[in-house]
Parts: structure tokens; sequence; C-alpha cells
């Protein structure tokens, strides 16, 4: 079972990826965004893990609420309150269980995506976070290895497609053969959760 | 470039801001620029915001007549809704606020959580979107028409009415009639390096040029070999017209992106006028310099307007903030 303790894990190890991948994820940035997802993202997981070390929520939901809240505030750009409403809604879905189970993370997780497609309009083969999301979510079920592999191709399979959503998507067809940043930092996001249960 | 680390260029350009517009007030920490004398009863309260890098848009609109309060987010990156409801708050005389929001996804998403945010607080908001970006023509495999160098119009227009005391409604309708009425087309003939990356964002050669350029770096449509200031002219007048076919007369923006000398501007503003003259379009206003820049970008946007005798009116109205100021 998952308890608090391991979504805060969660968080802190996306941060440190974050922090690790920065560059990447600005370089991917920009040729078909503005260069900067990398350094937003980094200043709003920092904030979440001071926040998370300061309330100490002691419930899985209210662990992602928090988050999500925190990185409203502090993003900015697109990628705030998209991630904000993934982890916040995530989080309310989980609602006050103080243990939950992967399956039924994988549900809870399901209505955030559900709630970011609502909020962003973006569908499958849009080019965006939802391409690593959605196939990650559906391979939660089997293990969170799977979600992460599952996320790790989504993303990478980005590349052929053509942007329709957000900044990219005024290159048209110039955005083909460049990998999203956003569904790149949404593979790094499940991928801490593999690392968050090895420890 | 000019600055110290790349982190704090925003809070560093507020701290200036700050002491050389005493008539402002500039929260650095908060990074909320609101005029001095806000709330102003009686006065619907506009409010803007959007990434850095494209001053004086937005901070440099704050003051009577135009904006009553501005939030800077990052270089490039949208404001936090806690700095829209902040500044809401802030201005708010019981008039309603009116949100002017840019059409990219940051801005809207961010935009929008901030109104649901404020009205919990009692606070009426209405919301326009500036969308006259005639560059981006697929609008539906696109997030849509950026907003771009009409947002100066509408912030001008729409202050004069909330100046005027008009209601809420009045002036939110006002805005958007102002943006429907307006078209922009921009250019780049270099490439913008952000604080951050240090590097030019996209690779534009000596000798092209970029047509159809957005305010972020993000690059156009097409590129092209370096073209004369006239030959530029024509390609953004008829980008323009071939969206907009006014019958009143219009106001003409030209606006730098930031590295054009006024030499150039003024030059291309001719063109621009030679050219909308034999389009038989009649020119009420003319206003050149750099407005809605880019950063460092060289390079300009041509943006059109057609209005009637009550949008002239308020175009003439006066204003006195650090980035307009006329009749004042």
């Amino acid at each position: 079972m998952l308890d608090a303790d391991f979504f805060r894990r969660w968080m802190t190890a996306t941060a440190a990826s974050v922090d690790r991948e920065a560059e990447r994820l600005t370089a991917l940035d920009s040729p078909i965004g503005d260069a900067d997802h990398g350094s937003n993202l980094q200043r709003g997981f920092r904030d979440v893990v001071t926040a998370l070390e300061k309330d100490a929520p002691d419930t899985p939901g209210a662990v992602l609420t928090l988050a999500g809240r925190r990185l409203i505030s502090t993003v900015g750009g697109a990628s705030g309150p998209l991630y904000g409403t993934l982890l916040r809604r995530t989080g309310k879905a989980l609602a006050d269980a103080s243990e939950v189970g992967r399956e039924q993370l994988a549900e809870a997780l399901r209505e955030g995506v559900d709630a970011v497609r609502t909020l962003g309009g973006a569908a499958p083969g849009d080019k965006t976070m939802i391409d690593a999301l959605v196939p990650a979510v559906d391979a939660l079920g089997e293990s969170f290895a799977a979600a992460r592999t599952a996320a790790e191709e989504g993303a990478e399979a980005t590349t052929p497609l053509q942007a329709r959503k957000g900044r990219a998507s005024y290159l048209g067809e110039r955005s083909i053969g460049h990998q999203d940043p956003g569904a790149t930092s949404a593979a790094l996001l499940v991928a801490a959760l593999e690392e968050a249960a090895d420890e | 470039m000019l600055i110290n680390v790349p982190e704090t260029v925003v809070a560093d350009a507020l701290r200036g801001m700050a002491s050389a517009h005493p008539e402002l007030t500039v929260d650095v920490e908060n990074r909320v620029i609101v005029r001095r004398d806000a709330p102003v009863a009686g006065q619907v309260a506009l409010v803007s915001g959007g990434g850095s890098g494209h001053e004086p848009l937005h901070g440099g609109f704050v003051g009577p007549g135009m904006l009553a309060a501005a939030c800077p987010g990052e270089v490039f990156t949208s404001p936090v809704p806690d700095q829209m409801v902040r500044a809401a708050a802030a201005v708010d005389s019981g008039a309603g606020v009116l949100f002017i929001v840019k059409n990219y996804t940051g801005d809207v998403l961010n935009f929008d959580m901030a109104a649901e945010l404020a009205e919990d607080e009692g606070i009426q908001v209405a919301k326009v979107l500036v969308n006259d970006d005639v560059a981006v023509t697929d609008s539906l495999y696109t997030a849509g028409r950026r907003g771009t160098g009409a947002t100066l119009f509408v912030e001008k227009i729409a202050g004069a009415a909330a100046q005027e005391g008009r209601p809420l409604e009045q002036v939110e309708s006002l805005a958007r009639r102002v943006n429907e009425k307006s078209r922009s087309f921009g250019f780049a003939l270099s490439a913008v390096t952000t604080p951050a990356k240090g590097t030019p964002t996209f690779d534009l050669p000596p000798g092209e040029l970029e047509l159809g350029i957005g305010i972020h770096g993000e690059p156009g449509r097409e590129r092209r070999p370096m073209m004369t200031s006239g030959e530029i002219a024509e390609a953004a007048v008829d980008a323009v017209l071939t969206d907009l076919a006014p019958r009143n007369p219009v106001l003409v923006l030209v606006n730098g992106m930031g590295a054009t000398p006024l030499l150039e501007l003024y030059g291309f503003n001719a063109e621009v006028q030679r050219i909308l003259r034999g389009r038989g379009v009649a020119v009420a206003r003319t206003l050149v310099g750099n407005y809605v820049t880019s950063l460092d970008m060289a390079g300009a946007s041509v943006t059109l307007c057609e209005i009637d005798e009550d949008l002239l009116a308020l175009w003439d109205a006066p204003v006195s903030t650090p980035g307009l100021r006329w009749g004042m």
C-alpha cells in the first residue's frame, strides 16, 4: 500500500529528476517553444518540496492537493495550471484515505488526466503531455515500471507528430521532428513513481 | 546582456520601475504594478498581464486612462493566478474588473483560474481575449490566433472608457469590439535571446527574415531571403487586409520588436502609409515605436484597427502612463 510518505517521495524524486533534466527540457523547448520549460518546472517542484516539508500533510490526497496548488501558484505559463490541475485533481480523487493501492492511484490519476484534457483541450496525438500520461495511466495497473516505459515511449512517439496545441502549434509542419517538452517532463513525473516505490 | 543573473531579471526591473515611477505602486515581491490612486471610485478597473519581455506592455501601460494594474510573469511565461487575484482586489472599486488576456494557452488558463478565485472573493470580473495575429491561419489545429499589437489598442480605448465611468458591461463590449476590428502581422530580422538561455532561441541567419513571427521568439510561418522595407510593408499590410476590409478610417500601429531603430521604424511606416493609400484605406491616427516587444528581437509588426467616432474619441482621450502619455 502507498502512504503519504510514498507520495512525498514521489514529489521529491520528481523535483530531483526535473533538476537533473532541466537543461534538456529547456533545449527541447527551444526549437518549438520559448526555451523555458526546464526552468519553470524547476521553480515549481522546488517550491513543492519546500511546502511539503513545511506543512507535512498526512494523507496521499493532501500531499498531491498541496503539490498541485503550489505548482499553480509558482510555475505560470500553461505548465503551471496543467500540472497543478493534474496533481490537485488526482489528490482530490484519493480523498482522505490514509493508504491507497496502485490500482486506486491509477483510477485517481485517470481523473487527473481527464481534468487536464478538459482544461487544455488536448487529445492524444496533439503532441502534448497527454501523449505520455494516457499510456502511462493505462499501464499503471500492471506495474510502476510498465507505466514508466509507456510514458517514455509515449513521449518519444511525439517526435513525428505535428503540434496542435500550445505554442508549438504556431509552427505548423515545422513542429514535426521534435520531441514534445511537455510529454518529456510528464514522463519524468511517471518515472519518479518507480523511484519512490524502490526506496 | 545587461543583467546580473537570469533568476532576478524580472525583480530587478520591477525595483527599477518603482524608483522611476513614484506614481505607481510596484509590489516587487508579489509582482503586481498598480496605479497609486487605485481603487478609483466609480471606475471599472482594467487588469492585464503576461510574460515579461514585452515592455512597455503591460506594466508601462498602468495609469490614468489605461490599466489599473498589471501582473508581470517570468520572461515569456504567463503570470500566476495569485498575482491576478491580488491585483483585482487592489483595484476593484466595486464597479468591477476587466481582465485583458492575450490569447496564449498559459495566459488564458491562468486568467481563467484567477477569474474564478476573484469571483469567490466577491469581485465582479469580466474577461476579454485579444487575438489579432493574422499570421496564424489555421485556428482549428493550433492554439488559435495570438494576441499581439492590438493589445495596446484594447487597453488604451477600454481604459479611456473606464476612466469616463462607463459600466463594466460597456467597457467589456467595447474592448471586444476593438479586438474584433483589429488585425496584426509581424516579422523578425533576428532571433530573440532570453536571459535564461543566453543564446538565440532559434537560428535566423543574416540575410534572411521570418514572416509571421509571434512575440515570444517563436518562429513564424515562412522564411525568406532579405527584402526591402517597402517589400516587407507590402507583405505585412496585404496579410492584414486579407482579413480586414476596413470601410472606415483605421488606427495604425507600427510596432518595433525591441532591437530595430526608430529611424528604420519611421522609414517602414512611410512604406506602410504609402501602401494603405494605394489600397484606399484612410488613416485616422498613427503610432510608431516600441510598444509590444520581444526582448532583443529585430523586426516590427503592423496593426490596423478600424474605428468609428466613439472609438477615435476614446483613443484621443488623455492618458498618463510610463509607456503612453498624451493630453495630460
